[in-house]
């Protein structure tokens, strides 16, 4: 009786992962799975063998985020429904985005980047009216438009993905090619970091702050869209060509956005011991997130993007020697990201081992943003190299 | 201690744990006093110095300093031909940026002793956590006082009456194994410790990701410049300045295969030609660095996308191997990204340019009075010597282009159409003092608004940009205008038609004035155009009256040259006794804006490319890494050993148990060193479970 009891006890307390699978779960990755082979019978013509395993890759990666985090999940399906919406739509004219009206107002890449970069700054405004005006309804609807903004920044780019292939099949890849596109990739993944920490920490007070980040670069794309026309599909020079751009650069903007949003909690973390010296209960004082929870997603975010940013510029040293004949040839590019790896080594370490906290770590994060947006930008815009493409 | 905590956000710092323990035994071994008491007794220069190797503070200075120090070389261009620099920075400058090694700041001591500096900082921290991190992994600390567990952030107390110790100890036990925890027990006086714990492989992440930076750093080193620096400086190597040829570098220019682990070198072959050798750039100057085999290029081609851009560059080579191939050569393909990995060499697509494309021209005179047009033979990379007017002068022929997609000249740039110009040669025309002036000839016509032209850039220097004479087409020739230009320059025919043609006047004399007035009127406008012919107006003319003069000077002018131009058509063999075609106007037109523009075009000669055979050359790199293993093992161990140290956390959880009358008391009490939050929750679900199989909960947490 007693050794049953104990029996029992035991099951209860250690459920493996396999225990815990619900239908739902199985669901989803069989779905993720069919959508996945789907693609890979339309499209298995251009790519070679590293592609197919990116993809095999890519696939059981979104199985795992799926798992690991539900909303993920509607966002994936819908995401994919408008795609398959937007590619039936088109067929194979690419014509068809200025007279097709759902292509034209909403599915062609152009215009779902316009309803992007709208929601994303109506989100910012939302959250800082929730924020001030302590308002739950508020909260719910920047929340959504968030959620709403990454879906078409999403959609958006695998349309243009296919829409790079209707304008000639030696034209096409994937567009995370030049500063226009990756403009939309930073704001697309700052936005799901975000809206992950907001979730798992369950409080909206984060988000005017991390919004900020992407209203920002939103403003950065119109200008360069309408100033510079540059939202052009352009065609790849030789040293893009390869499978190593589908992992390198994704992964480098995982880095960059979680150090924007690093530093955006920085900001807030800073306006807020400001506020509390200032007067403790004032309305910024009281309204503002807690510096506990700050200091906590900051380190969080940090870590975060030390991992992604160290697993990039690896990837970027692999394909280096591939194309460049070296993997490393202290190309500006190169030199900078070795900067702003340091510099978050050095934050990493100041708050891991010497124990520091607060205003300090806090204004480093945000120095930290400067370094990382030269790398990003600056480099392209100032210094000549290898990676010379992209610039403005 | 406490951890030193300049200011600590809302939360209060962490009561005193091991992992403070650990961390700040970490910090004090360096820095402060406690460093004097451990130290007094063993103060050796050796330990000294391992103290501040293996110090937090210099590491991350260290990190810092690296960093502000990569930048110089990214601000700054790196390897740059000497004589820009010395442009930039005008001599004295040059001299100091030269001296601190600005110009290869990567490869310069300093820097590399930086760098350095911040592996053996490593490793020596390294040396000095791994022990301790070890002991962490296998130590259960089974001696803790219950009053420290008190202190824990998580913590919880049960007091059970008539529950017996040992089945509470093995409540205890049981729900550890659950978790998953291993544990020890220890019975001291009156009191058990069961000491718990999971997850020790973190210790690990620290251990791989150091290790992986000492990997990497050791690894770069071999790959470097170093050992050149290093046979430089023991006089083994001294590098070439004087650009020589491949073969004719002496011997200490030359490296053997194998001389050095690694080196990155380029070599421009022609199509057709081999090479067994490339060239290392090195400072102001270069080395040769032999390879054991010999590389044949076939054949190169570029590709383009329609809208000009290059789309690709694909050479098709051949490695001669006697010893490892005998007599079978191995065909292969190189494209940008797709290199030729061949015994360890790395063969890179990385250049591509002309390697001595054949020429042939027909040059016309464009200042004399008989069209006798010269033809010659060439090629890119090579001259000719020609004799000019005031002075020998040098043909120099820079480039050959088999493309030339430019962007559509009538259309707005937006709407991104391109046409191919087709070929194109850019030589350089060098007089007897030295200065040259640089040419840039389509060789076939272009259309523009309708019309075609051979189209002939010309700039005197090389940052100016082209400007263009348009040669008027007739007949698929540039022929008519060269005539009507050579026409103009023969003095003696062109008094002779103003003679023929029908008086204007009864006056005898005023017609021969007028027919000098003619003369003169050409003569101006051949050297200096419509310009030079106002500017002596303004010269000769009372100013009331200027106006009028000139107009009736160009009048004048332009009846001439249209005589002439006529005459020409006449040549031709063209029926004119009704007026000229439109057409033939157009042309008239175009052929004065034409001569127009010849006094600024400065030759003496107008050069038509008239045929070619294109010679392309491929530029190819060799690269030979021997550090390469070693630094992508150290890649692997970097992203394990971050992974690990972030999202796996050491888990320590104790239970101190006491039998106090006939009740035991039950102290649980936790800690991981990383990710708290996970670990609140990890502690309180233990916590529950715990509560449930003793059937109490704490009263205590
Ligand atoms: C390029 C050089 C270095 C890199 C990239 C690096 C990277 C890291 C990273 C990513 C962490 C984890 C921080 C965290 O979990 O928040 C860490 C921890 C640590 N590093 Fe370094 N580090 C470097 C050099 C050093 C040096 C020179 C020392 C010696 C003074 C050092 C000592 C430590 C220590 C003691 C820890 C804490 C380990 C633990 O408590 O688990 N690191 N390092």
């Amino acid at each position: 009786m007693a050794a049953t009891h104990q029996a029992v006890l035991d099951q209860w307390e250690s459920v493996s992962l396999w225990q815990k699978l619900t239908i739902r779960d199985v669901l989803w990755g069989l779905l993720v799975v069919a959508g996945s082979g789907y693609a890979y019978a339309l499209y298995q013509g251009y790519m070679d063998s590293y592609e197919v395993a990116i993809q095999i890759g890519a696939t059981l990666a979104l199985i795992a985020w799926g798992l690991y985090w539900k909303p993920v999940r509607l966002f994936s399906l819908t995401v994919a429904g408008l795609t398959v919406v937007a590619l039936w739509r088109y067929g194979t004219d690419f014509d068809l985005r200025k007279s097709d009206f759902l292509l034209k107002y909403f599915l062609e890449s152009q215009a779902a980047f316009m309803w992007m970069s709208s929601l994303y700054v109506l989100a910012t405004f939302a959250y800082f009216a929730a924020l001030l005006g302590r308002s739950e309804f508020t909260g719910k609807t920047a929340t959504a438009l968030t959620w709403i903004a990454a879906t078409m920044g999403l959609t958006g780019l695998l349309v243009r993905w296919r829409e790079s292939y209707l304008l000639g099949a030696d034209i096409g890849h994937i567009p995370v090619s030049n500063l226009y596109e990756v403009f939309i990739l930073f704001a697309l993944i700052t936005a799901l970091l975000y809206l992950f920490y907001e979730d798992r920490h369950h409080t909206r007070a984060m988000g005017g702050f991390a919004l900020l980040v992407i209203s920002g670069a939103v403003a950065f794309l119109l200008w360069y869209t309408f100033g510079r026309d540059a939202y052009h599909i352009q065609p790849l020079i030789p040293a893009l060509q390869s499978y190593w751009m589908k992992i390198h650069v994704p992964a480098n903007f995982i880095g960059y956005g979680a150090f924007a949003l690093a530093a955006m909690l920085g900001v807030a973390f800073l306006l807020r011991t400001g506020a509390e010296a200032h007067d403790p209960n004032g309305l910024l004082a009281r309204v503002l997130p807690p510096l506990e929870l700050l200091d906590d997603v900051m380190y969080k975010a940090i870590a975060l993007g030390f991992a992604a940013f160290t697993i990039a510029t690896i990837l970027g040293a692999l394909w280096a020697a591939e194309a460049w004949g070296g993997y490393w040839s202290w190309d500006p590019k190169e030199t900078w990201a070795l900067i702003v790896w340091l510099n978050y080594a050095a934050w990493l370490h100041l708050r891991l081992t010497k124990g520091w906290r607060g205003a300090p770590m806090a204004w480093w994060a945000v120095i930290g943003l400067f370094v990382t947006l030269f790398a990003f930008l600056g480099v392209n815009m100032f210094l000549s190299g290898l990676h010379s493409y992209g610039s403005l | 201690m406490p951890l030193p905590t300049p200011f600590s956000p809302g939360r209060e710092p962490i009561p005193v744990s091991w992992v403070e323990q650990a961390s700040s035994t970490i910090l004090n071994l360096f820095v402060n006093e406690t460093t004097a008491r451990e130290s007094s007794s063993r103060r050796t220069l050796g330990w000294v110095l391992l103290e501040f190797l293996g110090s937090m503070n210099l590491a991350i200075t260290l990190l810092v300093v690296v960093a502000i120090a990569s930048v110089i070389g990214t601000v700054l261009q790196q390897n740059q031909p000497y004589s820009n620099y010395v442009l930039k920075f005008g001599p004295f400058w040059f001299e100091v940026f030269r001296w601190l090694g600005l110009y290869d700041v990567y490869g310069s001591g300093w820097f590399i002793g930086i760098l350095g500096f911040l592996i053996l900082s490593t490793g020596v921290c390294l040396y000095r956590q791994v022990p301790s991190m070890l002991r962490e992994m296998v130590r259960f600390r089974t001696q803790v006082q219950v009053h420290s567990l008190r202190g824990f952030h998580r913590c919880a107390e049960w007091w059970l009456p008539n529950q017996a110790l040992e089945d509470v100890s093995a409540a205890v036990t049981d729900t550890f194994r659950a978790r998953g925890y291993r544990w020890r027990s220890r019975d001291n006086e009156g009191h058990r410790v069961v000491a718990a714990m999971k997850g020790r492989y973190n210790r690990l992440g620290y251990l791989f990701t150091h290790a992986a930076v000492v990997v990497i750093g050791i690894g770069g080193l071999l790959d470097g410049n170093l050992w050149l620096k290093i046979k430089e400086w023991r006089g083994q190597i001294t590098i070439e300045k004087r650009d020589l040829s491949a073969r004719d570098v002496p011997p200490i220019s030359r490296l053997q295969p194998g001389a050095v682990p690694a080196f990155r070198g380029n070599v421009m072959l022609p199509e057709g030609a081999t090479a067994n050798f490339v060239f290392l750039r090195l400072r102001d100057g270069f080395l040769v660095q032999e390879l054991p085999f010999a590389i044949e290029l076939q054949d190169f081609q570029v590709a383009y996308y329609d809208t000009g851009q290059p789309k690709s560059f694909i050479s098709q080579v051949r490695i001669h191997d006697q010893e490892h191939l005998g007599n079978q050569p191995l065909n292969a393909t190189i494209q940008v990204n797709h290199p030729l990995i061949y015994r360890g060499y790395a063969i890179y697509q990385s250049d591509f340019g002309d390697g001595g494309s054949k020429l042939e021209f027909r040059a016309w005179p464009l200042s004399s009075p008989r069209l006798e047009s010269a033809t010659m033979k060439s090629a890119v990379g090579d001259g000719l010597k020609l004799e000019g007017s005031n002075g020998p002068l040098r043909l120099e022929f820079d480039n050959f282009r088999l493309f030339n997609l430019l962007p559509e000249p009538d259309v707005k740039p937006d709407d991104r159409k391109f046409r191919n110009f087709g070929p194109s040669i850019s030589f350089k025309l060098r007089n007897a003092v030295g200065e040259a002036r640089e040419y840039f000839n389509y060789m076939a016509p272009a259309q523009i608004e309708g019309r075609w032209f051979y189209i002939s850039g010309v700039r005197a220097r090389a940052d100016e940009p082209f400007s263009y004479l348009h040669i008027p087409v007739a007949n698929n020739s540039p022929e008519r205008f060269l005539r009507f230009n050579a026409w103009l320059h023969d003095a003696a025919r062109v008094r002779a038609l103003l003679e023929r043609v029908a008086p204007t006047t009864e006056n005898a004399d005023f017609q021969r004035d007028l027919n000098v007035v003619r003369a003169n009127l050409l003569a101006l406008f051949l050297e200096g155009g419509f310009a030079a012919v106002s500017e002596r107006a303004k010269a000769v003319v009372p100013a009331d009256r200027l106006r009028e003069a000139t107009t009736l000077y160009f009048t004048i002018l332009r009846d001439t040259l249209a005589e002439i131009f006529v005459e020409v058509l006449r040549e031709e063999g063209v029926n004119v006794e009704q007026g000229i075609g439109k057409s033939d106007d157009a042309f008239f037109n175009d052929a004065l804006s034409a001569l127009v523009a010849l006094p600024s075009y400065g030759s003496p000669f107008y050069l038509q490319l008239t045929g070619f055979q294109q010679v392309e050359a491929s530029g190819l790199q060799v690269t030979y890494s021997g550090g390469t293993v070693v630094v992508y093992t150290g890649f692997a161990l970097l992203v394990m050993g971050i992974f690990i140290m972030f999202y796996t956390s050491h888990r320590r959880i104790w239970a101190w148990l006491a039998v106090e009358d006939d009740a035991t008391r039950l102290v649980l009490a936790g800690t991981g060193n990383r990710r708290q939050a996970d670990f609140a929750q990890e502690f309180s679900l233990l916590q529950t479970a715990l509560a449930r199989r003793l059937g109490s909960a704490p009263q205590v947490d």
